[in-house]
């Protein structure tokens, strides 16, 4: 294979026709860089997309409540359901071994001022498990513990943004806040790593809420979170035996689909994983496309390449060149230059995807990146097709009558 | 040198049938130079091109220096053609990417010859027509006469038996076209075996014998007073 004479013929022939090397090197180097390009932000994507999820706990399921829409034991239709105290008790007591934590959720807008200036923000009463579950991170003072649940203290914790809204430059641990009209101290604040809109909420004790309600024993909302060796079927039947528990207990059709309504983190989770595999599919069909397409112009510039040295050919065969020296050296030629193209084309691509790394975070894009193995591969398979695009038309030349080849002009 | 009997050629195309060489018969010993001679499309390129193996015979029999040539796969037909022939072709067909020098030495690569022996050599016959210091020139770069003596020397390179010629001249002026003969007639000297096909009367009278073609088959086959060139 490896014979000196032939690589200098070979290497005078690359230096002597340069437009033919440039032409089919940039179509391999093209093509690989732009297969490695489009990989490397279809993973971006799907990074950007765990990144969003992952920070959350995703073994949470959210329970809310409805209006029934089944008459059932006596009761109407068009009933009111209302969590309440019980349940969340009932919860605790009937499923202990599944659920981890229970977070009891009551919304609502209220008037907060601080030194006579209004604001506006969320406002959630809930537990302390309220932390673990929205993946809230302590920047300063404490979380709501269960002393404030019951005890029902009138104390807050705030946001990243509601305490830099609020309070500017000012420490706001121990200060006093109103809402309502209500006062308020301020114990803790957080950061979310989920963005800006996480970090606009103030949290109090949903203790303290009830009691400012005329001591109701009502709750918005309950999320709870299962352990996670459950898997996904597990955490399906959690929730199915919960919602049936429920209904049993407050008079509700079990056909009713709406009177107590489920949401679960982890199946959404799920379902925008698989929207970002689908992504990652997609490009990887672009990508694969490029390379199809790079192959495709590999072979059209070998036709391209071997019918300009027809005459050349001829004239060599005349010379006593042997058929077999005709198919290497026309090898030999096209995959040194596809692999040469090919892994400067890959080193290109993989030094434009490192530089692109942090540009591209406001498209949706995390860390584009292409695995050395995935880009190595490629190339290999577009220099395999290359060769195998160079061998058929120069066989055929190899086997053309001298006297035909001499004659074409 | 070349012994050939009975020999047929025909070029199919499509459906009909164009029967060129209709039962040639000739031999030429070493050392004589032959002119082809006979109108256009009377077979003259056929008949070298058969003799030079670049094509096969329909029919007949073609011995080189006493070799039956028959049944010959590329592979040996390649090999037989770097060894034992050399062409001048009307177009030069020098490879226009080389240098004078790399072409001439073409031959001898594909006889497996090292790089530098291959130059030594082929700068001895550029120095045998005259070209030395062309060496380095591309084809391009050279004048007709020049292009053509290069292509002289590069079929001398391989020293074959015999040097086949397809009008040479043809695509010369009248006064380079003496020069290329009387190099022609130079090589003659030293004992090559030369066939030059060609249409000009002048240019067949500097050879030692024509032989006239018509119509596929040879009309007249005489030995000619050599027309000798002196100082070009
Ligand atoms: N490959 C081919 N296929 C079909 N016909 C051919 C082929 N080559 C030559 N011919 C025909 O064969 C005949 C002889 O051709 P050839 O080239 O031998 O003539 P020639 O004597 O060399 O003519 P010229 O002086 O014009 O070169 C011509 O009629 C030509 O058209
Ligand atoms: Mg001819």
């Amino acid at each position: 294979m490896f014979n000196v004479e032939r690589w200098k013929e070979i290497f005078q022939s690359i230096k002597k026709n340069k437009l033919r090397t440039v032409l089919s090197g940039t179509t391999v180097s093209l093509g690989i860089l732009i297969f490695i390009i489009l990989f490397g932000l279809g993973e971006g994507l799907k990074n950007s997309y765990s990144d969003l999820f992952l920070r959350q706990a995703n073994n949470v399921v959210f329970l809310y409540t409805g209006k029934t829409t089944k008459p059932y034991g006596g009761f109407k239709t068009n009933r009111r359901i209302e969590f309440d105290n019980s349940d969340i008790a009932d919860i605790k007591a009937n499923f202990s071994d599944r659920v981890e934590y229970i977070n009891p959720t009551i919304r609502y807008g209220d008037n907060i001022k601080y030194k006579l200036e209004s604001y506006n923000f969320s406002i959630q009463a809930v537990s302390p498990s309220n932390q673990y579950i929205e993946g809230n991170v302590l920047m300063k003072g404490r979380y709501i513990n269960e002393k404030d649940i019951e005890n029902k203290t009138k104390v807050v914790v705030i946001g990243r943004l509601v305490a830099r809204d609020i309070f500017k430059t000012e420490d706001p641990i121990g200060k006093f806040i109103n809402i309502g009209s209500r006062s308020y101290k301020v114990i803790g604040v957080f950061q979310d790593l989920d963005g800006d809109n996480e970090e606009s909420y103030l949290f109090l004790p949903y203790t303290t809420r009830q009691q400012i309600l005329m001591g109701s024993d009502k709750v918005g909302s309950i999320a709870i979170t299962f352990n996670p060796n459950l898997g996904g079927k597990g955490a399906v039947k959690l929730e199915n035996d919960i919602k049936t528990f429920l209904k049993k207990k407050k008079s509700i059709d079990p056909t009713d689909p709406s009177a107590i309504r489920v949401r679960n983190v982890a199946d959404e989770l799920e379902r925008s994983m698989q929207f970002a595999g689908a992504l990652q599919i997609i490009v990887a069909f672009v990508g694969i496309g490029t390379l199809i397409a790079g192959i495709i112009g590999i072979s059209n510039i070998m036709v391209f390449i071997v019918k300009e040295r027809t005459k050349e050919l001829g004239v060599r065969k005349a010379l006593g060149a042997q058929p077999s020296e005709i198919i290497k050296m026309i090898l030999t030629e096209s995959i040194f230059i596809t692999s040469i193209s090919g892994f400067a084309g890959m080193i290109i691509g993989v030094i434009a995807l490192n530089s692109l790394e942090s540009g591209l975070q406001e498209y949706f894009i995390t860390r584009p990146q292409v695995s050395l193995n995935i880009a190595f591969i490629a190339t290999v398979i577009l220099i395999i097709f290359g060769v195998i695009a160079g061998y058929i038309p120069a066989k055929r030349a190899a086997q053309i009558k001298p006297i035909v080849a001499l004659r074409d002009e | 040198m070349i012994k050939i009997d009975k020999l047929h050629k025909s070029y199919e195309m499509g459906s009909s049938s164009l029967h060129v060489l209709k039962g040639i018969d000739f031999n030429v010993e070493a050392g004589e130079l032959v002119a082809i001679m006979g109108s256009s499309g009377s077979g003259k390129s056929t008949l070298l091109n058969i003799l030079g193996m670049l094509d096969n015979a329909d029919e007949g029999t073609y011995d080189l220096d006493k070799m039956r040539i028959e049944n010959l796969d590329e592979k040996t037909a390649a090999e037989y053609r770097n060894k034992f022939l050399g062409f001048i072709f009307q177009s030069f067909n020098l490879i226009n990417y080389k240098s004078a020098l790399e072409n001439v030495a073409l031959p001898l690569y594909y006889q497996g010859l090292k790089r530098k022996e291959r130059q030594k050599i082929a700068l001895n016959y550029l120095d045998k027509v005259g070209l030395k210091n062309w060496s380095t020139h591309l084809p391009s770069e050279l004048s007709g006469g020049q292009k053509q003596r290069v292509a002289i020397a590069r079929a001398l390179a391989s020293n074959p038996k015999v040097l086949l010629a397809d009008e040479p001249t043809g695509a010369l002026d009248s006064t380079t076209s003496m020069e290329v003969m009387a190099l022609i007639q130079k090589i003659n000297n030293e004992g090559k075996t030369i066939l030059v096909v060609t249409h000009e009367h002048d240019i067949a009278m500097m050879c030692k014998r024509i032989v006239n073609l018509k119509d596929g088959v040879i009309v007249e086959d005489k030995k000619v007073k050599q027309n000798i060139i002196k100082n070009v």
